[in-house]
């Protein structure tokens, strides 16, 4: 019974931006279920056509109020199929609160890795790539 | 004494869009009732595991929502209920990793965790009806002087 309609953004792609040879996807708000199993296509295909071989996908979960078992299983599958590309994915920013329902929930997306913020997947991923140059990043948003 | 709140609201589940919606009235309710943000993002969370499984196994239906007062308590009734197939096994649709319907299976098991009453009712070729409720909990809200 609230009065004014809450923002209801539409279920448009979220973007997937190359840093180097590390892609970026950020999460923000309300994720439609088709958008989510969109990001899961366009990350694959970004991955398989990239000019330049990709090491690593970083998805920034820092603004992501929930994390329900669809979410969840969208996560997994995406790590999975980057995996089989060559790419390694990292879910960086979590919110506690999202942690602690996850665990809650009894998901703990096994074989996934994690970082606290994206600079940290960044490092993590640099150090993982010991072929390619790390990704030399001067921003400090 | 005041007199009990009580206000109901109806939205309906049809699509992925509704979802979100569910999710997002959800988690204002929650927040406006003094629910802390552990509790209102399980809550939301089991809210997004039953409305997406009367979308996906009930073919759709709606949500109804209920703030409840019980003396200084206020809590959050939902109920997700769809006209679809029923659940023939209601103790294996609730068990971990069980499912039907190309998830991971915790759906239901998971949603019961989240909350702390939860009540299931269904009935093969008339639908099912989920029901969960939460309080409020944690230190009084009125305003003493807290340390």
């Amino acid at each position: 019974m609230t009065g004014l309609p809450a923002m209801h953004p539409g279920p448009g792609p979220v973007p997937v931006l190359a840093l180097g040879d590390v892609l970026l996807v950020t999460l923000l708000g309300e994720l439609h279920d088709g958008a989510a199993e969109q990001l899961q296509h366009d990350i694959s295909q970004r991955i398989a056509s990239s000019p330049m071989p990709v090491a690593g996908v970083v998805i920034d979960l820092s603004g992501v109020e929930i994390i329900d078992s669809f979410l969840g299983r969208v996560l997994a599958e995406i790590a999975a199929s980057a995996r089989l590309l060559a790419a390694r994915t990292v879910l960086a920013g979590m919110r506690p609160a999202v942690a602690i329902t996850l665990v809650e929930l009894g998901l703990t997306l096994p074989g996934l890795s994690t970082a606290l913020n994206v600079e940290k997947a960044l490092s993590l991923l640099g150090r993982a790539s010991s072929a390619a140059p790390t990704a030399h990043l001067e921003e400090g948003a | 004494m005041h007199a009990p709140i009580t206000s109901t609201t109806r939205l309906p589940i049809g699509s992925d869009a509704d979802l979100a919606w569910v999710r997002q009235q959800v988690r204002q309710t929650a927040a406006d009732l003094g629910f802390n943000l552990v509790q209102q993002t399980k809550l939301v969370t089991a809210a997004s595991e039953l409305a997406r499984n009367a979308l996906v196994h009930g073919g759709g239906g709606h949500m109804e929502m209920t703030v409840l007062t019980e003396g200084a308590h206020r809590g959050l009734r939902l109920s997700f209920v769809d006209a679809g197939p029923g659940i023939r096994d209601v103790e294996l649709a609730m068990t971990d990793g069980y499912t039907t319907g190309g998830g991971l299976g915790m759906g239901l098991s998971g949603a019961k965790r989240l909350v702390k009453e939860f009540a299931l009712d269904s009935r093969p070729g008339e639908g099912t009806t989920v029901t969960i409720t939460d309080w409020v909990s944690g230190l009084p809200a009125p305003r003493t002087g807290a340390p």
